[in-house]
């Protein structure tokens, strides 16, 4: 069976974790202690922050946890409304992305983690753990409804249920959630520690990549180390030799954001703003993250803009993510972010136009 | 003082309770250390002297008037009404009282339902092995200020009607929240933030007790990151300990983690990075880095707070700093990426700090000038 290089090399247990090695040692702690807490682990993605929920699963229960299964669970809202979620579940754990259900998400995580709390699990005898974890994924897109069913669930079923929460950025956490659980950060790796792992995993493929193309790629991903092992498994596929002068592809997303960003300061009329929704509407459908996009857009637009209007555009750009998150109508907000950089930019212009 | 020295001996018993008989000893390890040092009686309450001695009063015989305690988090609010109560009823306490938090259901149709009912049964005066107690009940609202307006209208009248057999306890962090008519019938309490001196020699007591390895100056930061808040504190040690296992001293670096401080470089290098005249792709790159550590953006902004405060900046401008790190902080809070508020932030502070106030100043009118013509066309 052919895997991506990411999860054919995905270190399996906590010892063999390349980097935060003192890290490791302390989630090994924690798990060899009787009790053990929930958890909260935060950082960017492709940080390894799964990898590691996985590694102190099986250093809990043993290697029983990869025997996973796909299950398709039926909930009942309270208005009958039947909906349906997909959870990914071993003998001793089920892992669900409550945000798939939208505003359903509420009755998923008290129906599921009661279900799950409920039976009591007959361990076999090798180990001792009386309880069974749930693992939820992104939480930071949770509502807060659901956020606060969390904290009355996770106190009630604390005897046979812990939860592993696992979220990008811990400020749409409520602090009664963070509170409860133990924190654990998990930073990107660092440019070098990237492109070490780069050339091992090559050397595992039986290929050799060049140092300086490894960290070329390490230093294109911004601490992603998922994307770098994908980048360097399509230069592979592309061709065999990874020699330094190889080109590292950026991926289409962002070329396309650039482009977006090149036509809001080409011209600012009406009509391109219609291109530019156009574009706005690609990216989103392409299922690109609608603050990603507002954030490469800005970064693009403001390496093009004066000095003396920088200030205004973030704000701008400041105000209209906050608008975002608040709605629920994101290509509202981009437009309009876009709109007023427009006006800002055309403002300028003219106004430096009127000096001569 | 002395009600440490008090508390240290209740360790102690509690301690060779454990060693005597096995299932005890495995029920103890499992209790969470904020749990296991709750004070037992209210003369191990420290530092709240005027409650402290109300409740002693009551104890000895004094009526028991409905109380309102309010004060921030991990100040002994919930510990010393327990305790009172613990001392009050004896052994029987835990039918006496009736404990509602925030997770429990609380809306009007439970203070309609469950606590009429509750307040409504009379008691006895004498306990079970026929030691006189009050006959009362107390019904303890946690977190009172998460209570709805309509729930709490809903107790006024309970409260004095059954005043006869129930006092109310209401706990709560923002006096504020509870309305008029309820704080008039309660006698206030006002629960300070506790003296960092006390929260580091519970935190030592404990340190001795459970056997965890750590030096002064380490303890004393996490004293002082916890803010006065002790539970806070003493999770945070117990966190520790667990991710050290036995026998490995704390390190700083754990403290920072688990409660989730900034590195002080970082802070420093980006308020440093605002302040000069930097290149905007410096501080793109910079920003991008921070992001990537993974610091929580809210803590983030605490800390510049902390900074600017200390910063030498004009006062005014310090003032202008201060307001608009309150905007970027809100807007953060609920915010997916932390990216564009720390860029906001950091762009704002270089304009304040480079841009003398009249331009600014008239910058900031001709763009409410210009929006206000473009509304108008």
């Amino acid at each position: 069976m052919s895997l991506l290089w990411v999860d054919k090399y995905r270190p399996k247990d906590l010892s063999s974790l390349d980097y935060h090695t003192q890290q490791a040692k302390e989630l090994k702690n924690l798990v060899a202690n009787s009790d053990f807490p929930h958890l909260l682990l935060y950082g960017p993605s492709g940080a390894g922050k799964k990898t590691r929920i996985m590694c102190i699963l099986r250093e809990l229960f043993g290697p029983g946890v990869e025997r996973l299964k796909t299950e398709t669970v039926t909930v009942t809202t309270p208005s009958n409304k039947k909906i349906e979620i997909t959870t990914v579940n071993s003998n001793y754990h089920i892992e669900i992305n409550p945000s798939d259900v939208g505003i359903y998400d509420r009755v998923v995580v008290m129906d599921l983690i009661k279900n799950i709390a409920q039976t009591q699990h007959i361990g076999s005898t090798n180990n001792q753990r009386n309880f069974k974890v749930v693992l939820l994924t992104e939480v930071d897109n949770l509502t807060k409804d659901a956020q606060h069913a969390l904290r009355r669930t996770m106190e009630k079923y604390s005897t046979n249920c812990r939860l592993i929460l696992c979220v990008t950025s811990l400020s749409p956490v409520i602090p009664a959630v963070q509170s409860r659980c133990l924190l654990i950060r998990v930073s990107a790796p660092s440019i070098p520690e990237i492109s070490k792992i780069l050339q091992v995993t090559c050397k595992k493929e039986d290929l050799t990549i060049s140092p300086a193309l490894a960290e070329k790629i390490a230093k294109t991903v911004n601490g992603n180390l998922r994307r770098a092992l994908l980048i360097c498994e399509a230069c592979k596929v592309e061709n065999k030799n990874l020699t330094t002068d190889r080109e590292v592809p950026e991926p289409d997303w962002k070329k396309f954001i650039e482009k977006t960003a090149n036509l809001i300061t080409h011209k600012q009329s009406i009509d391109n703003l219609m291109t530019v929704r156009e574009h706005l509407y690609e990216l989103l459908t392409n299922g690109i993250p609608p603050e990603i996009i507002l954030k490469e857009l800005l970064i693009g637009l403001l390496l093009k803009c004066d000095k003396q209007i920088i200030p205004q555009v973030v704000r701008d750009a400041a105000l209209y993510e906050h608008r975002m998150t608040q709605g629920n109508k994101h290509i509202v907000h981009l437009e309009a972010f876009v709109t007023k950089f427009m006006c800002i930019y055309q403002e300028h212009l003219s106004s430096l136009m009127e000096g001569f | 003082m002395d009600s440490f020295l008090k508390s240290g001996k209740l360790g102690d018993t509690a301690s060779s309770k454990s060693s005597t008989s096995g299932i005890s000893k495995k029920k103890d390890k499992k209790l969470q250390w904020v749990e296991k040092y709750r004070p037992r009686t209210v003369e191990d309450v420290v530092e709240q002297k005027e409650v402290v001695a109300l409740l002693q009063e009551c104890i000895l015989g004094a009526d028991l008037p409905n109380l309102l305690f309010y004060g921030p988090p991990g100040t002994g609010k919930t510990s010393t009404i327990l305790a009172a109560a613990r001392q009050l009823f004896g052994d029987i306490y835990k039918d006496r009282i009736l404990e509602l938090n925030a997770s429990d259901d609380r809306g009007i149709q439970v203070i309609r339902e469950k606590i009429k009912t509750y307040a409504q049964l009379s008691v006895a005066s004498s306990r079970a092995d026929g030691k006189a107690c009050p006959a009362l009940k107390i019904v303890i609202l946690d977190e009172a200020d998460a209570m709805t307006d309509a729930a709490q209208t809903a107790l006024r009248r309970t409260m004095e009607k059954e005043a006869k057999t129930t006092r109310f306890c209401l706990l709560c962090n923002y006096v504020s929240r509870i309305i008029e008519p309820l704080t008039s019938r309660c006698t206030k309490f006002r629960f300070k933030p506790l003296n960092q001196s006390f929260v580091l020699e519970r935190l030592q007591l404990i340190c001795t007790k459970e056997d965890v390895l750590v030096d002064d100056d380490v303890l004393n930061i996490l004293v002082k990151e916890s803010g006065g808040d002790l539970r806070r504190a003493i999770t945070a040690l117990q966190s520790c300990a667990h991710l050290k296992g036995k026998g490995n001293k704390i390190a700083l670096e754990n403290v920072y983690d688990v409660l989730t401080v900034v590195p002080s470089d970082w802070i420093t290098n980006f308020f440093n990075l605002c302040k000069n005249e930097s290149d905007i792709n410096e501080i793109i790159r910079f920003i991008n880095d921070l992001e990537q550590q993974a610091y929580p953006c809210h803590k983030i902004f605490e800390q510049l707070n902390d900074l600017l405060i200390e910063a030498e900046i004009s006062e005014p401008l310090k003032a202008e700093i201060g307001e608009y790190l309150a905007e970027s902080s809100f807007r953060s809070s609920c915010s997916r990426s932390d990216f564009t508020h720390l860029l906001d932030f950091a762009v704002h502070v270089q304009e304040i700090l480079t841009v003398p106030v009249e331009h600014r100043k008239a910058k900031a009118e001709k763009i409410a000038r210009s929006t206000m013509i473009n509304g108008i066309a």
